[in-house]
């Protein structure tokens, strides 16, 4: 899956001239071969085993034995049920925010500023500058901001003439609103490559068939920079999915809020439940793949899979 | 359920000027195009007539002046609400769309009946109903210029906006679709607004042609009439070839005015000639001019010129294109059929010029290089 938006145009089929695989090929994808090996392969399939162990015979806590025990899968799926609900809520509503700010936002600089070429890079920069901060600080920030005692929520409280016991932070907006500020470059870069290559001139030729402003919009410039939106979307969900650092008790989350990710944390650092923490990891994986699967298929760009 | 709005509808420019920042790419355009009349806005790029047909389109809003479409003032109308369609340099087929859809596309827009059908009978004319489910990527250039065609012809405009549409095709291509699209033009009878640099293109199509230079239309009319009495030294030299001459004005009487080049007279009658006093040029087309070996006997109906040397013989087919160059007069091209057996004469060969004094033209100004 690239970063890039891809071709909405058939690609031309290369397939048709095979390519002499010689034994250098081999040589030359050895490293990477090596690499999603040792790196990918081996530690995925580390994490299924684990996730069918059984507690140990001795009973001591965090010592487990390989048996097939899928009881783990049948404890994470009944008991974590909300975590799972809000994982998934939370990543959909975030994705929706992302998408709503980024569109208009990756529209302005990469067609409106088309013209002023230097203006857009800077302004390229400043969507990636917040890249240049730690994201878990740039999460405490946020949480200052959103403290109860912080002047924002005193100005904000008096401004609505709410309740003084209102509070934001560990509430879901707040993680929700953390979420989609940490994933908004992710959103934009794919959107402002699709929308950068966009030819203005099918918008004139739409405008000069009587298409209204609206209609150009969704029968020529959205159906053109679909690939920027799914890419933008997928890059945007899987990771929100799995966020464990918004939705914490420690960042913008609280008890109440805590997602998937909270979980298999806690199972694995806290409660040394190992089984358990990989079978929900495992369950994560699927559902996401079921998922981005489904959605690719549906707006038929399988190409990008 | 609307239906088409038939026949072509007449177009008027008052006072269209239009600037951008640094420059002014039209300066004052004033044009009347008749309903159901092909019309060709010719001039070299640059010149300010793709500007003028944005202009129409709707694309560009004319910085002061008027667009008038059937009557009705659409200045600061939005092209979506003009009843004008354009076909593109760049064709700017739809990629995400069939061929059909892309045909489609003006007639959905507009909720007219039963889109589809309409569609096809418009790729039918432009003989592309085979392909109307293919994407615009697997055409070739013409394929995908006719489509582009289709795509506007189908809304029946009340005017049509051709932006050198033919380009980008090949000459035996070119051909085949400038007459095909002047036959539809016949058939469906709209009125055409044709932009492009290519002079032949504009005097084989066009019933009228307006020749635009540096953001002005230097002279309009029909075809014949520019190419036999161009006004300006740029339509002499832009539409066709043109031998200038240019001298102060020697002699003149009642039916003709005579300048001195080098000693020799060459004469415009008063009628054909733009200017009547001062330094003035008049200029002869390359093929209404002959060469002789020998010196001409002076006649009053015609001009002599040489002796001069001939310099270079281009063999182009139908005829040969022959340089002379005449001391202190400078270079003359001849163009002579090639009825007999060339080559006919050789480099280097001694030969005088000639020309019928109802053949030259004398120009309004002065060529570059040659002003006061």
């Amino acid at each position: 899956m690239a970063i890039a938006g891809f071709n909405t145009s058939a690609a031309p089929k290369q397939s048709s001239t095979p390519l002499k695989t010689g034994k250098f090929v081999w040589v030359l994808l050895l490293p990477g071969l090596l690499y999603l090996g040792m790196f990918f392969m081996v530690p995925l399939v580390s994490l299924l085993i684990t996730s069918v162990e059984t507690p140990d015979a001795s009973g001591a806590i965090g010592m487990y034995q390989y048996g097939f025990d899928l009881s783990s899968y049948q404890h994470v799926v009944i008991d974590y049920l909300p975590q799972i609900g809000r994982s998934f809520g939370y990543a959909f509503l975030a994705t929706v925010f992302a998408l709503l700010i980024s569109y208009p936002l990756a529209y302005f600089v990469g067609v409106k500023l088309r013209t002023r070429p230097l203006i857009q890079k800077l302004t390229l920069t400043l969507v990636v500058a917040p890249f240049f901060i730690s994201f878990l600080l740039r999460t405490i920030a946020w949480k200052q901001i959103f403290a109860d005692d912080s002047v924002t929520m005193g100005f904000i409280r008096n401004l609505f003439h709410l309740d003084q016991t209102f509070h934001f932070l560990g509430t879901p907006g707040a993680v929700v609103w953390g979420l989609v500020y940490n994933f908004i470059p992710f959103m934009t870069l794919p959107l402002y490559t699709s929308l950068e290559r966009l030819d203005l001139r099918l918008l004139e030729a739409a405008g000069d068939l009587y298409a209204s402003p609206a209609s150009v919009f969704t029968k020529v410039t959205l159906p053109l920079t679909m690939p920027g939106v799914i890419s933008g979307t997928l890059l945007t969900f899987i990771p929100i999915t799995g966020d464990y650092v918004n939705a914490s008790r420690d960042f913008l989350g609280s008890s109440d809020t805590s997602m998937i990710g909270n979980m298999v944390q806690a199972d694995f650092l806290q409660n040394s439940d190992y089984p358990s923490a990989s079978a929900m990891s495992a369950v994560l994986m699927g559902v996401i793949l079921l998922i981005v699967t489904i959605y690719v298929r549906r707006t038929g760009t399988e190409d990008l899979l | 359920m609307k239906e088409f709005v038939p026949a072509g509808a007449d177009l008027e420019l008052r006072g269209i000027r239009k600037e951008f920042p640094g420059f002014t790419a039209i300066e004052n355009l004033d044009l009347h195009i008749p309903a159901g009349e092909f019309f060709a806005l010719l001039g070299p790029s640059g010149c300010g007539k793709t500007t003028t047909l944005r202009i129409i389109a709707g694309l560009e809003e004319p910085t002061s002046g008027q667009v008038l479409i059937g009557g009705k003032d659409v200045t600061f109308t939005k092209p979506h609400e003009r009843p004008v369609n354009t076909v593109f340099q760049s064709y700017a087929l739809f990629p995400h769309m069939s061929i059909i859809e892309n045909v489609a596309f003006g007639l959905r827009r507009q909720k007219i009946a039963d889109p589809l059908a309409k569609a096809m009978d418009a790729l039918n004319l432009v003989e592309l109903g085979h392909i109307a489910q293919r994407r615009p990527q697997q055409l070739s250039g013409g394929q995908q210029q006719r489509v582009a065609l289709a795509r506007a012809l189908v809304n029946r405009p009340s005017l049509l906006l051709l932006d050198e549409p033919l380009g980008a095709l090949d000459l035996k291509l070119r051909r085949q679709m400038q007459i095909e699209l002047k036959a539809i033009q016949m058939e469906v009878g709209l009125t055409f607004l044709h932009v492009t640099h290519d002079q032949e293109e504009a005097m084989d199509m066009a019933d009228t042609v307006a020749v635009m230079n540096r953001g002005r239309i230097e002279q309009m009319g029909a075809p014949e009439a520019l190419y036999e009495r161009p006004k300006t030294s740029f339509v002499a030299k832009f539409l066709g070839q043109s031998n200038i001459f240019v001298g102060e004005i020697a002699d003149s009487n009642s039916e003709t005015l005579s300048i001195s080049v080098a000693g020799s007279r060459i004469s415009v009658p008063k009628a054909r000639a733009e200017k009547q006093a001062g330094k003035i040029a008049i200029g002869v087309r390359p093929e209404k001019a002959q060469f002789h070996r020998e010196a001409p006997a002076d006649a009053s109906d015609r001009n002599i010129l040489g002796p001069g040397v001939i310099k270079d013989i281009r063999f182009t087919g139908v005829s040969n294109q022959y340089l002379i160059e005449i001391p202190n007069v400078g270079d003359v091209t001849v163009f002579a059929q090639n009825v007999g057996i060339s080559p006919v004469i050789e480099l280097g060969e001694k030969v005088w010029v000639s020309f019928k004094v109802e053949h030259a033209f004398g120009l309004a100004d002065l060529p570059v290089g040659d002003e006061d």
